[in-house]
């Protein structure tokens, strides 16, 4: 499966990228199973993801839990918790 | 009653008046106009500004939802929203909610329901510049925001 990723805040700057796009492997169906997938890519995204229960994720910008399926999904973000306003 | 939504995301200042005017002029029906301006503060002179980083597409879609939420829970004539986002110096304006209805409690309920909602689900993040120390910290998320918006939530 093909999915536009996207960081932001602190994930961005320890993956050391905005985004890319990635080919995923069909095991990897749900938003948790590719924050696994993506902690053991290398030691920048380890560190993105060594808390994962407190990491935010959104769907075609739309916010989901880690359950969330990822059949469909274009665009898939992750983020800390929200800090605007 | 229907609502008039604006939602606007830029790094630009806004002008809290002219958007309140947009909300009230030429009409004879709004009762009660709640503006709420949130504003970078110093911190006691610590600190020289704040970066806000967006998701450029899902802060417009996630504010209209919440927008869309607060215009089906009060009867509001209208309910602007604007989200600065870049580096902002203390002093300089950072947020804006303003909610116009014919009755004041709809009015203030549906600001301070923004406000709440915007803090802990529209996607912004704050990075502090500390005076004399460029490399500052993300603000951290405050369990008080997520409470606020939990009162919200409908039993």
């Amino acid at each position: 499966m093909s999915l536009e990723l996207r960081y932001f805040a602190w994930v961005r700057e320890r993956i050391g990228s905005p985004g890319e796009s990635l080919d995923v492997p069909g095991e990897v169906t749900t938003v948790g199973d590719l924050i696994s997938w993506l902690a053991n890519k290398d030691e920048g995204y380890a560190a993105a993801f060594a808390e994962p229960d407190i990491i935010r994720a959104a769907i075609d910008h739309e916010h989901v839990e880690h359950d969330a399926a990822l059949a469909g999904a274009k665009e898939v973000a992750f983020f800390p918790p929200m800090t605007g306003g | 009653m229907s609502c008039t939504i604006r939602i606007r995301i830029q790094p630009q200042p806004f002008d809290a008046e002219e958007e309140s005017k947009q909300l009230t002029e030429g009409r004879s029906d709004v009762g009660a106009l709640v503006t709420f301006t949130g504003y970078c503060r110093d911190e006691g002179g610590t600190l020289a500004a704040l970066t806000l980083e967006h998701y450029p597409g899902m802060a417009e879609a996630e504010i209209g939802r919440i927008a869309e939420e607060a215009a089906a829970r009060w009867p509001l004539s209208g309910l602007t929203a604007i989200h600065r986002h870049g580096r902002i110096v203390p002093g300089e304006p950072i947020v804006l909610v303003a909610a116009a209805s014919s009755h004041r409690q709809a009015a203030f309920e549906a600001a301070s329901f923004m406000m709440d909602y915007l803090k802990t689900r529209a996607p912004f993040w704050k990075k502090e510049e500390r005076v004399g120390d460029r490399d500052g910290d993300w603000v951290r998320a405050k369990a008080t925001d997520d409470a606020a918006a939990g009162r919200w939530q409908k039993p």
